[in-house]
């Protein structure tokens, strides 16, 4: 079972991971996005929600040209810091990360504008600070549809196939994650192993999006009691 | 409590632009905010109570500013020590009754409630007739039981002042007059001023002591309100003073 356990474990850390940071920065934006008003507020919208429609090939290339050695940010981290993110489990991540995005950003963002701002306005008026509001009020009301967000974003990045072979390629137990397992072994005639690695995916999402649907459908979440 | 306002400011909402621009000064404990709907009382008294900045001028309440455009002040809701009720009461849907009562109290980080905050809380429910309620949710209350739970809330900090938007529109006749007949029990029994929007006049006779008139966004009236009279609401030039008690 060797030979499935590891492209397994290798998918989870790399969604893991993408998914943390899919979550920061997409609650951040969707806050943003939902509670300030800006110009170019919805064109800064459609740019966010690209990696959604964007073939994930078009992300994969994109990435190259940014985090590869001769990439602007890639040669920088390369001199400064001796990181190379090309065909490591962290370029992996960044790929699923960017492309899980979009699903944390969208959901946050109608998260946050269901939340009534007079329940926001309520607890400044009762002498909350800013960061009070945010986690005594809006987040605890919003935190149903952010979870719900995350977790369809962990399913998009336990599947990610195209960007992360562009920029991680399919180092079997280094960057070859489940999905690129799948695609190798089907491409090798090895059936045995496509057909437990298929099945392995398979539970792996239905365990999500039941865990997912479970979520919603609970109540508010109490982050501290009274 | 003496309120010397100049105020303006302009929203825009669904492509239509609303022009407030709003100038009174008043000393009274139980103003009164007049109007129909439209004529910018919401938006007025949330300038009031600093949940909305106006484009320019100054709000000075009892000789302090909370704003004033030129001279760059403008304090936070937060340290303005208003108990602010909502027109929808706008309780916290995840908390309690006691929680949302408690809710100014509780310590900053944890949420925690100690010793005399937790006396001050029961006491609260006791006076508000709340207490068979606290372990309920807003969504289980009716609205009388909610504008309780609401002026509850905003009691509970010791405000200087209380700052209630149509405290009585949600509610049906019977149950209006008794509540009426509460807020003046409260404004007695706290010792707290308060400023009270409405479009009702009978309101103005039985719960106010003044009365600023607004009509599209501008003050068109203002008025000392006579003891067990109806509203004499004389015409007024801008920013002259009215009082009942100096």
């Amino acid at each position: 079972m060797s030979g499935v356990a590891i492209p397994l474990l290798l998918t989870l850390k790399v969604a893991f991971t993408a998914t943390l940071a899919a979550l920061v920065a997409g609650v951040a934006a969707g806050w943003l996005l939902a509670r300030t008003r800006f110009p170019g507020r919805e064109a800064l919208d459609a740019v966010l929600l690209l990696p959604m429609v964007l073939p994930p090939t078009v992300i994969g290339y994109y990435l190259l040209v940014v985090l590869g050695t001769h990439g602007a940010i890639g040669a920088w981290l390369d001199t400064t810091f001796g990181v190379r993110l090309v065909f490591s489990w962290q370029g992996a991540a960044i790929a699923a990360a960017v492309v899980a995005f979009p699903l944390v950003f969208k959901a946050a963002r109608t998260a946050f504008e269901s939340v009534d701002p007079n329940l926001e306005k309520a607890g400044r008026s009762l002498g909350y600070a800013e960061w009070r509001v945010l986690a005594r009020i809006t987040l605890p009301l919003a935190w149903r549809g952010i979870a719900a967000g995350a977790m369809l974003a962990f399913a998009r990045a336990t599947g990610e196939f195209g960007a992360t072979l562009m920029i991680a390629g399919n180092i079997p137990g280094r960057t070859q994650t489940l999905s690129i397992a799948i695609y190798e072994a089907v491409q090798a005639g090895d059936d045995a192993l496509a057909n437990s690695l298929v099945v392995l995916a398979s539970i792996t999402c239905i365990v999500l999006l039941v865990a997912a649907a479970a979520i919603v459908r609970r109540g508010h979440l109490r982050i501290v009691p009274v | 409590m003496r309120f010397d306002v100049d105020i303006r400011k302009r929203v825009t909402a669904a492509g239509r632009v609303f022009d407030l621009d709003v100038a009174f000064c008043a000393d009274s404990e139980r103003l009164a905010l007049f109007g129909p709907s439209g004529a910018g009382k919401s938006l007025t008294l949330q300038i009031l109570a600093g949940l909305v900045a106006p484009d320019e001028g100054f709000v000075r309440v009892d000789g302090r500013t909370w704003f004033d455009s030129k001279r760059r002040i403008d304090v936070p809701a937060r340290a303005r020590r208003i108990g602010y009720v909502f027109q929808d009461y706008a309780l916290f849907p995840h908390r309690t009754v006691e929680q949302n009562v408690a809710a100014a109290l509780v310590s900053p980080i944890l949420g925690r409630l100690h010793g005399a905050a937790r006396r001050e809380v029961g006491d609260l429910l006791e006076a508000l007739a709340l207490a068979r309620l606290s372990d309920s949710y807003p969504a289980q209350l009716s609205g009388g039981e909610r504008q309780r739970v609401a002026l509850g809330r905003a009691l509970a900090r010791r405000p200087s002042a209380l700052m209630l938007d149509e405290p009585f529109s949600a509610l049906d006749a019977p149950l209006r007059s008794r509540v009426r007949a509460e807020l003046l029990a409260l404004h007695e029994r706290f010792a707290v001023p308060y400023v009270l929007i409405t479009h009702d006049a009978e309101d103005l006779a039985t719960c106010a002591d003044a009365v600023v008139t607004l009509a599209g966004g501008r003050v068109v009236a203002q008025a000392a309100v006579a003891a067990d009279a109806p509203a004499s609401s004389s015409s007024a030039t801008r920013g002259q003073s009215v009082g009942s008690r100096a």
